[in-house]
């Protein structure tokens, strides 16, 4: 059975969840092997094990982790070179994109991103995607090289499914040319001890509406253990910070449940949000085009409704 | 200091956007526009070129239609444009369109190459790391913040769990963020400056390409189908009477489960 490279995506060795995902979506494909690029393996290992990583490839140089995109494109240039793969997959964020395209012109393949599904066909790995600000779906094919494809978090539930690991050290050349753009400062963003915003089951999240208090918002998304988003108006305004911002230029969310307060639905908010599974909307304006995107709709002040709710929620739960 | 900015022409977001019989995006009979979030990419080069001065050409690569990118780039204030256009594009992958943009690149010889942080159709943010790739220079990415210091370029990038400082010296690929500046109105005076502006338009043969390189027939991945997503079914919608609003809603939460 040929191998299928997943890039992990982790701090430290702190495996993100859509690792598991990717993993989960390998296993259709051929033997999953785990590349590990940096430091924190230790605190890795059990977590690629038990969603089946067969092999883990573990390059821990600092030519590779202080600097940018290239030398991870580089490394996996030469595993892919050296396992001839079934296909490559990473997570579809900004870095793990970038990572795709400069090995997509390195080992002369196919690339696709933001995959939500995964699947062996006869030509070729098979991919679905949601376009147009999710108005549209699409399947592809990657017919030259080895498939490389970013996959959205949230497209599929991580099963687990004991892998040996055997893990293997592997040395890379890094050129000088890779190590052109240099990482000279880091400030990690505190934590919030909300679920990761691309991870979460549930979100709610807060526009114009809000007026600048995202009180009622946080509360709310607190009584349900959700994750807490924002409008690009809002974060303009500066009342949240941009790495909440939901829709085109922000996160894409796919979660089970999607709450949007006091945000009227324009076509760029709705291009990060549209296939939540269940969407709910509380807007004083019944006319505002989230409506029409609704499981369940409220119309009315989000200043009202949210904190009444909130406290019937924290009273059913006991 | 020279810049060449690329701009994309894309059918307009806030319009109809559809597939073709083959599969491809239409371009054609939509109405289109300069991606929006390209407009960040140019007025970025008109403020780096206020500080180190120099040329900025704008570069796109698509149909006819596609001119209008370049023009209105010219008319924010580029001073010149270049247009490969060429039949055999059409249906082209990031992968070809990356190749055609990096010869069209090479000519110009630029200091810098900047570009916006996705298209507004496609959004796969792939091309300007497959330019660093091709033209062999550094990517510093998804900028919310640009500094030039002679020959020294830092960005700030918001990343999911970090902000990071990136350092990169020129030559390099620079892609920006909306977060990055605000896109100036073309004036009055920069639409008729824009009349006088010279505009170059290319073929693959005139950057040593062919129908093997770039366009449906070359690419490398391949539209299979599409569907229009099914519309969703039109949920309740209830009213908020003095408080009523909040227990129907925890009754639904209910009922699906959520709590
Ligand atoms: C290139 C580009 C990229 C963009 N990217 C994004 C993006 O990534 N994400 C994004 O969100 N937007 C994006 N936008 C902006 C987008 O077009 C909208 O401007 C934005 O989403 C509006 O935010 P909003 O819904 O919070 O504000 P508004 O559109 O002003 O809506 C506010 C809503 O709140 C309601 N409201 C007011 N008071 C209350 C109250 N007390 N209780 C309940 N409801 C109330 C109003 O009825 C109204 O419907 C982008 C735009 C462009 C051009
Ligand atoms: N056909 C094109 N013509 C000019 N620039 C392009 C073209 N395609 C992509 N680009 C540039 O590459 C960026 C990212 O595009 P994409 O990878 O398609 O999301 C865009 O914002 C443009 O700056």
């Amino acid at each position: 059975m040929s191998e299928v490279l997943v890039l992990v995506d982790h701090a430290d060795g702190a495996v993100r969840k859509t690792t598991a995902e990717l993993l989960t979506f390998a296993r259709r494909l051929g033997s999953p092997s785990a590349v590990f690029i940096g430091q924190g393996m230790d605190s890795a290992r059990s977590f690629l094990q038990q969603y089946g990583a067969d092999t883990v490839y573990v390059i821990d140089s600092s030519d590779v982790s202080d600097y940018l995109i290239a030398p991870q494109a580089e490394a996996l240039a030469q595993l892919v070179e050296r396992s001839q793969p079934a296909a490559v997959l990473l997570t579809s964020n900004a870095e793990g994109k970038e990572i795709a395209g400069r090995l997509a012109i390195k080992s002369s393949s196919g690339v696709i991103t933001d995959a939500v599904d995964i699947a062996a066909g006869n030509g070729g790995v098979s991919t679905e995607q949601s376009v147009f600000a999710g108005n549209y779906t699409v399947a592809c094919t990657v017919t030259h090289g080895t498939p490389i494809i970013t996959v959205k978090p949230n497209s599929t539930t991580p099963q687990p499914a004991p892998g040996a690991a055997q893990e293997t050290r592997v040395d890379v050349s890094i050129s000088d040319a890779a190590k052109t753009a240099r990482i000279v400062e880091r400030k990690e963003r505190a934590a919030t001890g909300r679920p990761e915003l691309t991870e979460a089951a549930i979100v709610v999240s807060g526009g114009r509406g809000t007026g600048g208090n995202f009180e009622p918002v946080e509360q709310f998304a607190d009584a349900l253990g959700a994750a807490v988003g924002a409008s690009r108006a809002a974060v303009d305004s500066g009342w949240y910070p941009h790495a909440y911002q939901i829709g085109q230029t922000g996160k894409t969310v796919s979660p089970q449940l999607y709450v949007a307060t006091g945000i009227s639905g324009a076509i760029q908010h709705r291009a990060g949000m549209q296939t939540s599974k269940t969407i709910i909307a509380v807007n004083k304006d019944e006319e505002a085009p989230i409506f029409e995107l609704v499981d369940f709709g409220v119309v009315g002040d989000l200043h009202k409704v949210l904190p009444a709710a909130t406290q019937q929620v924290q009273a059913r739960k006991g | 200091m020279k810049i060449v900015v690329c701009v994309k022409y894309v059918p307009d977001a806030t319009g109809e956007r559809r597939f073709n019989a083959d599969n491809t995006v239409d371009r054609v009979g939509v109405d289109g526009v300069l991606s929006e979030l390209d407009e960040y990419a140019v007025e970025e080069a008109l403020q780096i070129r206020e500080v180190a001065g120099g040329e900025i050409v704008a570069l796109t690569v698509g149909p006819e239609e596609a001119r209008a990118a370049v023009l209105k780039s010219l008319q924010m204030g580029a001073d010149a444009g270049v247009h490969v256009l060429d039949d055999a594009i059409h249906g082209t992958d990031a992968v070809g369109s990356s190749l055609v943009l990096a010869r069209a690149i090479e000519r110009q010889g630029p200091d810098l190459v900047l570009c916006g942080m996705a298209s507004t159709d496609g959004g796969m943010s792939v091309v300007p790391a497959m330019l660093a790739e091709r033209l062999g220079m550094p990517q510093v990415t998804f900028a919310s913040e640009v500094t030039v210091d002679g020959s020294t370029v830092r960005i700030r990038r918001d990343g999911d769990t970090a902000t990071e400082i990136i350092e990169a010296t020129l030559p390099l690929v620079l892609s920006v963020t909306d977060q990055c500046n605000e896109p100036r109105y073309p004036s009055f005076k920069g639409i008729m400056a824009a009349k006088k502006k010279p505009v170059e338009t290319l073929t693959l043969a005139d950057l040593g390409l062919s129908s093997t390189d770039a366009g449906l027939d070359a690419a490398w991945t391949r539209v299979d189908s599409f569907a229009a997503r099914p519309p969703r079914s039109s949920g309740t919608i209830v009213t908020d009477d003095n408080g009523s609003a909040a227990a129907q809603l925890v009754d639904f939460l209910v009922g699906q489960r959520f709590i």
